[in-house]
C-alpha cells in the first residue's frame, strides 16, 4: 500500500516520534510557521516548552540533556532565531551535550538572495556542531532527522543543526520510518585494543601511587557503577573535572573532590606527586592542568578517552585506552591486581586539612555577619538531603555551588563548563526540571548571570516549572571583580552592579519568592523554598567582596595554590 | 618544532559545505594552506582533498586527527615529501615575438621539458609538470629572458609510496564497524 504523502512539516513530526523525542523546547517565527501548525496536531505526542528567547530554547535543551541523557530538541525560526542558537550550540559542543536545533529557513529558491530571515546557519555552525545539514526537499526530512539523532547521540555527544528550508515544510511526500543509513567514517565506538589494555593495566598494577581524574566521559557512557567498582579493586584515589562531579557519590571513600582551578588542594596538589595520572572520559583543559609545562611531569600520564583528536592534544600521554568508559573500564577491572594503596592515601590528609583550616571552615561556618555563598550552597544541599540535582550559572557562584554542594546520584550537576556561559544557568534548570520532573532541581545563580536570562521566568509561570532558583546577590560580576582585586590593582572596571528588586520581578510573574540578608533566616527560608513542588525564588544577599578559594591563578602551576591570608 | 611542509590527503563524502569544514581547522590554529587540489577521487561519491601547509609535527597531527574526526570526512592522513610521489602542474603565456626571439627555445624546451600547448601570431603558452622548484625555475629563466605575460600553478597532486591499503579496503573496514555501531548497546 502506498504511503499517504504529508505535508514536510508533519514529516518532521513523524520523524521525531519515531525517534522517541517527547519534549520540545521552542520559539516559532516566519520561517518555521509550517512546523508549529503541523505541532498544533501533535500536542498529544510533546511536551511543547515555549520559552523567551532562542538562546533559552537552546540551554534548556542541554539541561534536559545533561540530566535526563536524552537529546534535548529545539525548533526556532531562520534568521536572527537561528542566530540567538549560536551561544548554545557552542556550548553543547564544548561539553559534549547531545542536541538537535531545527531552525526555519528561507525558501530554497531565494537562498543566496539575501531574503528576509536569511542566514546562512550552515555555514555558520560548521565549527560548533559535529554535523550541520540543510533540508531542501521533503524526501531528504527522514534522512536527515534520523542521522542527525545518530549523530548527536552516539560516541562523544554533540548539537547538531537542521536548517529546514521554508519549501520543505510545506512540501508534500511520503513518510517511510528511515533507520540511518552508514555514516562511513564516522566510528562513534573505536575498537577496544587488548594490547592498550593490558599496557595500562600493568602500569596501574605497578603504580605505588596512582590517581584518576574523572570526567563526564564516565557520565555519558553510564559507567558510574564500572568506575567505582575498578577504584575499588585498585584502591585508587580519584578527583572530577566540574563536569564529571556526581559520577561518584561525595561520601565515596576514594573521591578525593574537584580538581582544577578552583577544585580542592589536595587531588591539585598530588597531581604533580602521583606516579600515574589516569584521566578518564576527561580532555585535560587548561582549567584542570593549569601550565601545561609544570602538569604531572613525575608521573606516567594514561588518557582514556572515546575521543582520539583528545588524546595528546593537551598533554602527552604515555599511554592511551581509545574507548567507552564502560567498556574500557570493564576490560581493565578484570585486568588489574586487587591492591592497597592506603599509605598514599592517608597522605591527602595534610592537604585535606589544610583546606579545612583555610578555606573552607570560613566558607561554612563564617565568624563574619555577611552570609557566604559557601554557606548556602551546603545548607540547600543539606536540606535536599544531597539528592538534588544541581544547576549553577557560571562565576563564583558556579564555583562555590560545584564546590560545596554533595551528591549521591549521577548527573546531578548541570553547569557550563567549556564555554562558560553567563545566562546558561535559569533555562537549563528549567530543561532539567522536565528532564527528571521528579527529582527536585536547585539552580544557584549570581546577579549578572541571572539578569542574563531572567526573561525565562515567563517561561517558568507559563509552564508551571518547579525549579528552586537561588539567588546569591553580591551586586557585582563576582568572578570578574575577584580578578580585578587579586590581579589588576582592585580597579573595579564595570563590575559593580546597581540591581532591581529582584523579589518583586518575581512577584510580577506570580512566582513565591523570599529574600534572606541574616543568617538566621537563612534554614527557614531554606525550608519555606522546599516545603512544595513549586518554582521558587530565595533571593540571599550575600557579602560584596568575597573570594572563591583556593585558586590557582590561570597558566600557573597547579600546585600555586592561593588561600585566604590569615 | 621544526617547521616543514606537510601533505595532508583526505577522502571525504561529495557533500556542499565540506571544503568549509576542513578549511575553519585551519584557521583555528593559523594555519596558511599553501596548496589546495581537489577532484572526484575513483570511487563514485566519494573527493579527494591534497592540501599542503607549513607546520610542525605536533599541530599537524591534531590538525588531521580533528579533520578526521568530521563525520563527513571519510579518512584524512599526513604525509612529508620523502614519502610521496607528487606534482604540480604550471602554465606560462608569453609573447610569439619573445619566444621565437629566443637563441635556442630548443635548448629550454629540452631542460625543462615543456611541452607548448598553444601558439598564435600573439602568444605561445608552454605546460611544465614537476615540483614546485621545478615549476617556479622556469618561471625564473623565462622571466630574465623576458616578460611573462601569465603565469599560474596548480596545486599539489600526491601518491604515498609505501600505503598500500586502499580506499575501497577502508571502506569496506568501515561497513564492518558500521554493523557493530548498530549494534552497540543493544
Amino acid at each position: 500500500m502506498a504511503e499517504k504523502k504529508m505535508k514536510g512539516s508533519y514529516i518532521l513530526m513523524e520523524a521525531l516520534k519515531q525517534e522517541g523525542v517527547d519534549t520540545i523546547f521552542g520559539y516559532p517565527g516566519g520561517n518555521i510557521i509550517p512546523v508549529f501548525d503541523a505541532l498544533y496536531d501533535y500536542q498529544d505526542d510533546f511536551n511543547y516548552i515555549l520559552m523567551r528567547h532562542e538562546q533559552a530554547v537552546t540551554h534548556a535543551a542541554e539541561g534536559y540533556a545533561r540530566a535526563s541523557g536524552k537529546p534535548g530538541v529545539c525548533i526556532v525560526t531562520s534568521g536572527p532565531g537561528a542566530t540567538n542558537t549560536i551561544t548554545g550550540i557552542g556550548d553543547a559542543m564544548m561539553d559534549s551535550t547531545p542536541m538537535i536545533v531545527i531552525t526555519g529557513q528561507a525558501n530554497a529558491a531565494s537562498l543566496g538572495t539575501d531574503a528576509f530571515q536569511e542566514i546562512d546557519l550552515v555555514g555558520i555552525t560548521q565549527p560548533i556542531t559535529k554535523w550541520s545539514y540543510q533540508i531542501r526537499r521533503a524526501e531528504d526530512i527522514a534522512y536527515a532527522v534520523a542521522r542527525a539523532f545518530h549523530i548527536a547521540t552516539t560516541g562523544r555527544p554533540g548539537p547538531v543543526v537542521l536548517d529546514f528550508a521554508k519549501n520543505a515544510q510545506n512540501e508534500l511526500f511520503e513518510f517511510q520510518p528511515q533507520k540511518i543509513s552508514i555514516a562511513r567514517g564516522y566510528i562513534p565506538y573505536p575498537d577496544l585494543n587488548e594490547k592498550q589494555v593490558d599496557e595500562v593495566a600493568n602500569l596501574i598494577n605497578e603504580s605505588k601511587k596512582p590517581l584518576v581524574l574523572v570526567g563526564q566521559g564516565v557520565i555519558l557512557s553510564n559507567a558510574e557503577k564500572e568506575l567505582l567498582t575498578f577504584l575499588e579493586k585498585a584502591d585508587i584515589p580519584a578527583a572530577s573535572t566540574l563536569l564529571g562531579l556526581s559520577a561518584m557519590p561525595s561520601d565515596f571513600r576514594l573521591n578525593k573532590g574537584f580538581i582544577g582551578m578552583h577544585g580542592n588542594i589536595a587531588p591539585n596538589k598530588k597531581t604533580n606527586e602521583c606516579d600515574l595520572l589516569i584521566g578518564i572520559g576527561m580532555r585535560f583543559a587548561d582549567r584542570v592542568t593549569g601550565n601545561v609545562k609544570t602538569y604531572a611531569k613525575q608521573a606516567k600520564i594514561v588518557h582514556i578517552d572515546i575521543d582520539i583528536s583528545e588524546i595528546g592534544k593537551n598533554i602527552k600521554t604515555d599511554a592511551k585506552i581509545l574507548g567507552d568508559a564502560k567498556e574500557v573500564l570493564i576490560a581493565l577491572t578484570k585486568k588489574i591486581k586487587e591492591n592497597n594503596h592506603s599509605e598514599w592515601i592517608d597522605s591527602f590528609k595534610a592537604f585535606e586539612e589544610e583546606e579545612y583550616n583555610k578555606v573552607i571552615k570560613k566558607s561554612l561556618y563564617p565568624s563574619v555577619d555577611a552570609l557566604t555563598m559557601g554557606e548556602v550552597v551546603r545548607k540547600v544541599s543539606d536540606a535536599t538531603h544531597k539528592d538534588a540535582i544541581l544547576v549553577t550559572d557560571v562565576g563564583q557562584n558556579q564555583m562555590e555551588s560545584a564546590r560545596y554542594f554533595q551528591y549521591t546520584k549521577s548527573r546531578s550537576i548541570v553547569t557550563s563548563g567549556g564555554l562558560g556561559t553567563m545566562g546558561f544557568g535559569l533555562p537549563a534548570a528549567i530543561g532539567a526540571k522536565i528532564g527528571v520532573p521528579n527529582r527536585t532541581v536547585c539552580i544557584f545563580a549570581g546577579d549578572g548571570g541571572f539578569q542574563m536570562s531572567i526573561q525565562e521566568l515567563g517561561t517558568i509561570m507559563q509552564s508551571n516549572i518547579g525549579v528552586k532558583m537561588i539567588l546569591l546577590n553580591n551586586n557585582y560580576l563576582g568572578m570578574v571583580r575577584q580578578w580585578q582585586e587579586l590581579f589588576y590593582q582592585k580597579r573595579y572596571s564595570s563590575t559593580p552592579m546597581i540591581n532591581p528588586d529582584f523579589n518583586a520581578i518575581a512577584s510580577a510573574y506570580k512566582i513565591a519568592n523570599r529574600k534572606v540578608t541574616k543568617r538566621d533566616e537563612l534554614d527557614e527560608a531554606i525550608n519555606d523554598m522546599l516545603s512544595n513542588d513549586e518554582a521558587f525564588l530565595l533571593v540571599v544577599e550575600v557579602e560584596e567582596n568575597g573570594l572563591v578559594y583556593p585558586m590557582t591563578p590561570a597558566g600557573e602551576t597547579i600546585t600555586n595554590i592561593l588561600t585566604p591570608e590569615d | 618544532m621544526e617547521k616543514k611542509l606537510y601533505t595532508i590527503i583526505i577522502f571525504s563524502e561529495n557533500h556542499v559545505g565540506l571544503l568549509n569544514q576542513i578549511s575553519i581547522i585551519f584557521t583555528r590554529r593559523g594555519l596558511n594552506i599553501e596548496t589546495l587540489s581537489v577532484s572526484p577521487s575513483a570511487l563514485e561519491g566519494i573527493h579527494k582533498f591534497t592540501i599542503t601547509t607549513y607546520t610542525d609535527e605536533n599541530t599537524i597531527e591534531k590538525v588531521v586527527k580533528q579533520i578526521d574526526k568530521r563525520v563527513d570526512i571519510i579518512k584524512s592522513f599526513y604525509n612529508t615529501d620523502e614519502e610521496l610521489v607528487y606534482q604540480e602542474i604550471a602554465l606560462y603565456k608569453i609573447s610569439t615575438d619573445d619566444f621565437i626571439a629566443l637563441e635556442s627555445s630548443e635548448e629550454l624546451i629540452r631542460k625543462y621539458n615543456i611541452r607548448i600547448l598553444e601558439m598564435t601570431k600573439n602568444c605561445v603558452v608552454l605546460e611544465k609538470t614537476g615540483h614546485y622548484n621545478e615549476t617556479q625555475g622556469l618561471f625564473d629563466e623565462l622571466s630574465q629572458k623576458m616578460k611573462v605575460l601569465q603565469f599560474i600553478r596548480s596545486g599539489r597532486i600526491a601518491i604515498t609510496k609505501s600505503k598500500i591499503e586502499r580506499l575501497s579496503d577502508i571502506l569496506e573496514k568501515y561497513e564492518e564497524r558500521w554493523k557493530k555501531t548498530v549494534n552497540h548497546g543493544e
